[in-house]
Formats: C-alpha cells, sequence, structure tokens
C-alpha cells in the first residue's frame, strides 16, 4: 500500500493512503475536537465540529471524512476554525433544548465538553425551544428527541456492530429526527435486542437508561471501540 | 479608593444563584471591604435600583413585565454587567415553558385546568406583572458584558470572577472551572 506524506499543524506526517486527516492528526499528535466520530464505526461528517483548512482549497472541510494526499498542508487550529468551531457548538445548543440543568448526563455529556472546549460561554443565536417528543415505550431506555444533536452515532453503532438497524433518521431539514423500526414507539421496534449500544454510543443525554435521575448518568464510551478490536484482532480485555 | 458599588438583582430564578453567593462565606467579609452593596434581595432592602452602578450579577432569566423594566433600568445605570447563572445566560428550566408555545397556554394549564376549587386567571394589573410570551436569557435583550453560567454556578467560580473584577482585571472564563453549564 502507498504511504502519503503531508505536514499537519507543521508536523511531517507519514500515513497510508485512504486514512483520513483525522487519523492522520491523531498520529501527528495534534487534537482535532469532534462530535459525531465514534472510534469502531464509519465516519459522516455530520457535526462539522473536525472541520480543518487545507492549503490551496477554498474551504474548510471535515477531517473525520477526508481523506489525506500526497504533499497536503493542513491546518487545524487556526482563528478562522476556532470562530466556526464555537458557532457550530452554539447552533447545536440553540436549535435543540439543552437545558443541562436537568439533564441525566449532566457533568458526563459530550456537547458540555465540547462547549468547553471551544470556549463557548453562551450562545449568540436565538434559542429557538422546538416542540419535540420523549419516547418512553422501551422496557429499560428511553430518547429524549429534546437532547438529539443528531449525530446518528446510534444509527451506525445499531447498524454496523449490532447489526439490527433500528435507527434511522426522518424528515429534513429543522424536521429531521431520529426514528426506530418504520417510525413506531420504540418499545414496539421488534429488531430492538435491547443491547444498549445506541444508548452508550449518543454523546448527550438524548439516549438514556431509565431511572437515572439528573447528572446520575455516566456512559460507557469506549464499549464499541472494545468490541470492534475484540471481534477483529480477538483481544478481549481492555 | 471609593468602595466599589455592586448590585445583584433576580429576575426568573429559583435564587440558587444567590444561595451560592452567600456560600462564598467568611470570603464574604473579605469583599465587603471592597465593595458596597447597593441594591440586593439578599444583601439589602433599597427598593429603587440606584444610579451609577459598577458590577451587577443578574440572575434569572426575562419572564415578565416586571423583569423586562429592572433590566433596562439596570443595563441603564450600571457600568459592568454579569449574566450570573444558567438562567440568565441560556433562559434554563424557566425557558421550559417556551416549548408550550406562549404565555396563554402555561396559565391556562396551571390556573384552569388544574386550579382546584376556584379556577380563575390570576390578575392584578400593576401587581401581578404580567408574563411575557417566551422566557429570554438576558443578552436577547440588554447587552451583557461577562456570562458565568451554571445551575448554580460554585461558590469558588464565583469568587474566581469577581475577584480579578475588583483588581481591574477581566476574569478569563476558560475550561470546565470557569464556563460548565448545568
Amino acid at each position: 500500500m502507498s504511504v502519503k506524506t503531508l505536514t499537519i499543524d507543521g508536523v511531517d506526517v507519514a500515513i497510508e493512503e485512504g486514512a483520513t486527516l483525522l487519523t492522520a492528526a491523531k498520529e501527528a499528535g495534534v487534537h482535532i475536537p469532534t462530535l459525531c466520530h465514534l472510534e469502531g464505526v464509519t465516519d459522516v461528517g455530520a457535526c462539522r465540529l473536525c472541520l480543518v483548512e487545507i492549503e490551496g482549497i477554498n474551504k474548510l472541510l471535515p477531517a473525520c471524512v477526508t481523506e489525506v494526499s500526497e504533499g497536503m498542508k493542513v491546518h487545524t487550529n487556526t482563528e478562522t476554525l476556532q470562530e466556526y468551531r464555537r458557532m457550530v457548538v452554539e447552533m447545536l445548543f440553540s436549535e435543540g433544548n439543552h437545558i443541562c440543568a436537568v439533564c441525566v448526563v449532566n457533568g458526563n455529556c459530550q456537547l458540555q465538553d465540547a462547549a468547553i472546549e471551544v470556549g463557548m460561554d453562551h450562545t449568540r443565536f436565538p434559542y429557538r425551544f422546538p416542540q419535540r417528543d420523549v419516547d418512553v415505550s422501551h422496557d429499560r431506555f428511553g430518547l429524549d428527541h429534546n437532547r438529539c444533536i443528531l449525530c446518528t452515532r446510534c444509527v451506525r453503532v445499531c447498524d454496523e456492530i449490532e447489526g439490527a438497524h433500528v435507527w434511522d433518521v426522518a424528515g429534513r431539514g429543522p424536521a429531521s429526527r431520529i426514528i426506530s423500526g418504520l417510525a413506531q414507539p420504540w418499545g414496539e421496534v421488534e429488531a430492538c435486542t435491547s443491547c444498549g449500544k445506541c444508548v452508550d454510543a449518543c454523546p448527550t443525554g438524548s439516549l438514556f437508561r431509565k431511572g437515572s435521575t439528573v447528572a446520575e448518568m455516566e456512559k460507557d464510551r469506549g464499549k464499541v471501540e472494545f468490541l470492534v478490536t475484540a471481534r477483529e484482532e480477538h483481544k478481549w480485555t481492555r | 479608593m471609593a468602595k466599589i458599588k455592586l448590585a445583584t438583582i433576580w429576575l426568573c430564578g429559583c435564587s440558587g444563584c444567590h444561595m451560592s453567593f452567600l456560600d462564598l462565606d467568611e470570603w464574604l467579609l473579605e469583599l465587603a471591604e471592597k465593595v458596597d452593596v447597593v441594591y440586593s434581595p439578599v444583601a439589602s432592602d433599597v427598593k429603587e435600583y440606584p444610579e451609577d452602578v459598577d458590577v451587577c450579577l443578574v440572575e434569572g432569566g426575562v419572564a415578565n413585565e416586571e423583569n423586562l423594566e429592572l433590566i433596562r433600568i439596570a443595563r441603564e445605570r450600571t457600568k459592568f454587567l454579569i449574566s450570573f447563572g444558567d438562567c440568565a445566560v441560556t433562559a434554563n428550566v424557566p425557558a421550559l415553558r417556551n416549548m408550550l408555545g406562549g404565555a396563554e397556554p402555561v396559565l391556562k394549564r396551571c390556573y384552569l385546568e388544574l386550579g382546584d376549587a376556584n379556577p380563575q386567571l390570576p390578575n392584578f394589573p400593576g401587581i401581578v406583572p404580567e408574563l411575557l410570551d417566551r422566557v429570554r436569557p438576558v443578552h436577547e435583550l440588554v447587552h451583557v458584558d461577562l456570562f458565568m453560567p451554571g445551575c448554580p454556578p460554585p461558590a469558588d467560580r464565583i469568587q474566581a470572577t469577581i475577584e480579578p473584577l475588583l483588581r481591574g482585571e477581566k476574569p478569563v472564563m476558560e475550561g470546565r472551572e470557569m464556563i460548565k453549564f448545568g
């Protein structure tokens, strides 16, 4: 396999063809903030938090779905990027109903982490306060659309790791939402194995275990990565 | 040197931020040497928001006519306005009613549908302030100079925010210690 050489924030990187910029940055020890990226499942570039600047290319590209190419000069932390990343997080907060004070994952939330990382202390965009449902028809889990950022981690985990494909995205624009089965209540979807991988994959409090209360729930963020390593490399410990 | 004129105001919030302010314990004594509390629901009995206030901590979102009037007066008469806590910064829990679509359905639900013996809408013009259609964060209505999120912001974050201000410096709101929501 051929190797590509490039620089990321001035650091020289040599990496196999086909790798993404996000992987290459990791290799080079450069941190790029992410939200929809989840180790172990395919990337989709849904959240736009990992946008980077590439010399000679006139637009910002998401590092998680952009492949490396020979001689690329990548910048991951310019002022423009910092500004856009902050805007992305502000928009995520003002788009849904994220009320941290009454959320099960308050303190263990990757959207909160992203806000802290990009230095967001308030949002400059007017809050939309959309009317959204909560689905608690499942025996063990619940889905709160108010807190969903449409990262589709649940969709990908259920499809690619569990193989049940319970989740999908329906609707367009502001009406987009996660659906289970054929837009049925989650509890009525026979394909659901109740494995809970989607719940652990979810970065916010949108998918939760029933009975958890405010700030009480911690998600097992490494579960999917562990399962993939276990299957592919037969390493069963972590 | 003249003392710094400090005010705190309480709009639509649970007073948790003010309670957290009182959690500053002994440091309040140090603070008292450097500031005059010119207006505050927990530290003074002044009814009228005074002129020429240096710093004001605003707790709560803007939910009714009275909140709106007070925040406009406070902005006009204050040099440095701080959004104090999640309700002021994001509208937070009071804004849960925004999803129900305006003040009317909320009032009807509370006072008519759930009213026991004598269901009626509260109506005392000039005494009971009218609800605004939406609860809004402070910075959507007036300019805010600094944001201190948290529900409530813990006492050490309040101290870390106020201390630099007393020295005439702007605090650096960065990292989980200073800007965490919830």
